[in-house]
């Protein structure tokens, strides 16, 4: 125990002696440890962010999208961007179409886009979630004011809105009082019916929600929709709807424009995409890694020339040759080590920044990877320095000058 | 308690086979204060290397209270240099990062068990012993050569060896320093008994001490010429 504790007493104290080179040494280890936690770190948090925002979402859900996107046989997220890019726009006759299968409890089309809301005083960027009257159930949305809009309000094309908490707040300050005041869009006059609670969601809560016929010919020119849910009655019947739906569908498109697809079957199709970046990324940062660790083998094998002398002085007194191993050994891991721990707490700090604008998250598995990782590390690359040092003969080590 | 029979040692420098020792065969006895007198190149420093096991023999037999070294491991033999014998060189040695009275101490961080000591105290006591209880936290590179080779002697001593080896202890030193050197060697071998072997190539050093081996290109010779 005494030994170990003079073992790397003694380590720091040449680091003190060499600051800079230490420094510099460890700085691989620490911008490995740094890519590979803070890639991680945001890799994670953007799944769990985009998982969080599927889960959300009603049970025995069936979501279309335009172009094939996560269909089977594409592949994990085979033509991604081609899928959203082509493909079949949705429009009412769709909603209809889908409206009359049996066994769904709501079919709810979404059209959104991001534009600038007014009042006489305030001004605020929101999305328009032009929809239907099931938009609420599908989103889990809960009113903390008014009422939300109905089925009359969308057959009659009514411009009503229920706002997200957020962009009430900033449109009206209190949220409570915007019921029945006019929100300007577009040059088109909304009445605001409803403010929904806040949801923890940015888009939800900046969105204001409008019936969808409204915004037909001058928000949503193409009276098109992106995305249509499909609510089926329960699990049991979630297939037969599914296949329903894509029949009903492949009488207007083929069958590459759209893909029917479970929440489920999404999740896992975020989850296999989110393996590959991630893998990807801890590739990249065990090369940095690797660097790292060469750069510490290479310092350590200076070491080991330039205190050959005091090797050899070591030697004499009764160093055994073991000794002399952990000597070296641990210097080159409390070397390695220091770069981890700088690393992850640069990352730690990084994350801390960025998650103000990103869903960024640090795990405890991060962590133990990040300080077993840099000392795995320091032992591989330290070792062969370590013997080098732990075979010289004492007596040529004491004569080298 | 140091018995050679028939030692060699040689090295292969290129082509070229070099014996340095060339079958020799002494003995030392316990409480000795020898000295082997020879010039550069005579083998004489390997022979103290061989005694000290810093290296080891090529051939022959070297045996250390009646035990053959020559089967031991590199534990074992590290044990021995840790305890049994302590060296003080001609270029003193010491390490430049460590303060002086860490160099004494040094050596009881390498003794495998219970020390029956505490070594910063004994350090300390045998600094005093020799004169520099004031530079216990200089630094080796700031003392004197005559202090550097004290200090030397100290860590050679922290261990309470058998048996001291010193390799030209007064090669780097003025003679009145010298002389200090050899007082203190003298001094430490009638009063504590332990063994001192001396290598010299100054005939006025070796004189000083109570046994005279001669080596000659590796061999032990009758007379120094």
């Amino acid at each position: 125990m005494e030994q170990y504790k003079y073992l790397i007493k003694s380590s720091f104290d040449d680091f003190k002696r060499n600051k800079v080179r230490t420094l510099l040494t460890s700085l691989g280890i620490m911008v490995g440890v740094l890519s590979v936690v803070l890639l991680i770190a945001l890799g994670l948090g953007l799944k769990n962010y985009i998982q969080g925002q599927f889960e959300s979402l009603g049970a025995n859900l069936l979501i279309i999208f335009p172009g094939n996107v996560f269909s089977e046989g594409s592949g994990v997220g085979g033509n991604f961007g081609a899928g959203f890019a082509g493909g079949a726009s949705f429009d009412e006759k769709d909603v209809k179409t889908l409206s009359k299968l049996p066994d769904i409890n709501y079919v709810v089309p979404m059209f959104m886009k991001s534009l600038v809301f007014e009042t006489g005083r305030e001004k605020s960027t929101g999305y328009v979630m032009a929809t239907n009257e099931d938009a609420f159930k599908l989103l889990n949305l809960e009113l903390l004011e008014g009422r939300e809009f109905s089925r009359s309000d969308v057959l009659g094309k009514t411009k009503k809105a229920v706002l997200g908490y957020n962009i009430a707040e900033k449109l009206f300050i209190d949220p409570t009082i915007a019921i029945g005041k006019t929100v300007k869009v577009n040059d088109q006059r909304y009445i605001v019916i409803g403010v929904a609670k806040k949801k923890g969601d940015r888009e939800m809560d900046s969105g204001v929600f409008v019936p969808y016929s409204s915004t037909f010919g001058n928000i949503n020119p193409d009276k098109t929709f992106f995305t249509i849910y499909l609510g089926a009655s329960s699990d049991k019947t979630i297939q037969n709807v599914k296949e329903d739906a894509k029949n009903a569908l492949l009488k207007r498109y083929k069958v590459d424009d759209f893909s029917v697809t479970e929440q489920s079957q999404i999740l896992s199709s975020i989850n296999s995409i989110f393996a590959i970046i991630n893998s990807v990324l801890i590739a990249i940062g065990s090369i940095s890694l690797f660097v790292g660790g060469i750069g510490i083998m290479n310092i350590m094998y200076a070491t080991v020339t330039e205190r050959t002398k005091e090797i050899g002085i070591r030697r004499a007194i009764g160093a055994t040759e073991k000794d002399i191993l952990l000597q070296f050994l641990s210097e080159s891991v409390v070397l390695s080590l220091l770069g981890g721990v700088i690393g992850l707490i640069v990352a730690i700090i990084i994350v801390l920044i960025v998650r103000i604008f990103f869903p960024a998250s640090i795990n405890i598995v991060a962590v133990v990877v990040a300080i077993f990782v840099s000392s795995a590390i320091g032992i591989f690359f330290g070792i062969f320095p370590a013997k080098r040092a732990a075979k010289l003969s004492p007596i040529e080590a004491i004569r080298y000058e | 308690m140091i018995k050679l029979i028939g030692v060699s040692k040689t090295y292969t420098l290129g082509e070229d086979k070099v014996t340095a020792v060339d079958n020799v065969s002494i003995g030392i006895k316990k409480g000795e204060y020898a000295s082997i007198l020879g010039t550069s190149g005579s083998g004489k420093s390997t022979l103290m290397h061989l005694i000290g096991l810093l290296e080891r023999p090529t051939s022959g037999t070297l045996l250390i209270n009646k035990k053959d070294i020559s089967k031991l491991s590199d534990d074992e033999v590290s044990k021995i240099r840790n305890t049994f014998v302590g060296f003080v060189f001609q270029q003193f040695n010491l390490i430049n990062k460590l303060t002086v009275l860490e160099n004494v101490a040094l050596p009881a961080i390498y003794f495998k068990g219970k020390l029956n000591f505490d070594p910063l105290k004994k350090a300390t006591d045998l600094l005093t012993r020799f004169g520099m209880e004031k530079r216990l936290n200089f630094y080796p590179n700031k003392i004197s050569g005559g202090q550097q080779q004290r200090v030397a002697i100290a860590r050679a001593l922290i261990m309470s060896p058998d048996l001291i080896l010193a390799d030209e202890p007064t090669g780097n030193l003025d003679s009145k320093t010298g002389d200090e050197i050899l007082d203190i060697l003298e001094d430490l071998n009638k009063k504590t008994g332990v063994t001192i072997v001396l290598v010299t190539h100054e005939k006025a050093v070796a004189k000083r001490t109570r046994r005279e081996i001669y080596i000659k290109d590796g061999k032990v010779v009758s007379r120094y010429l």
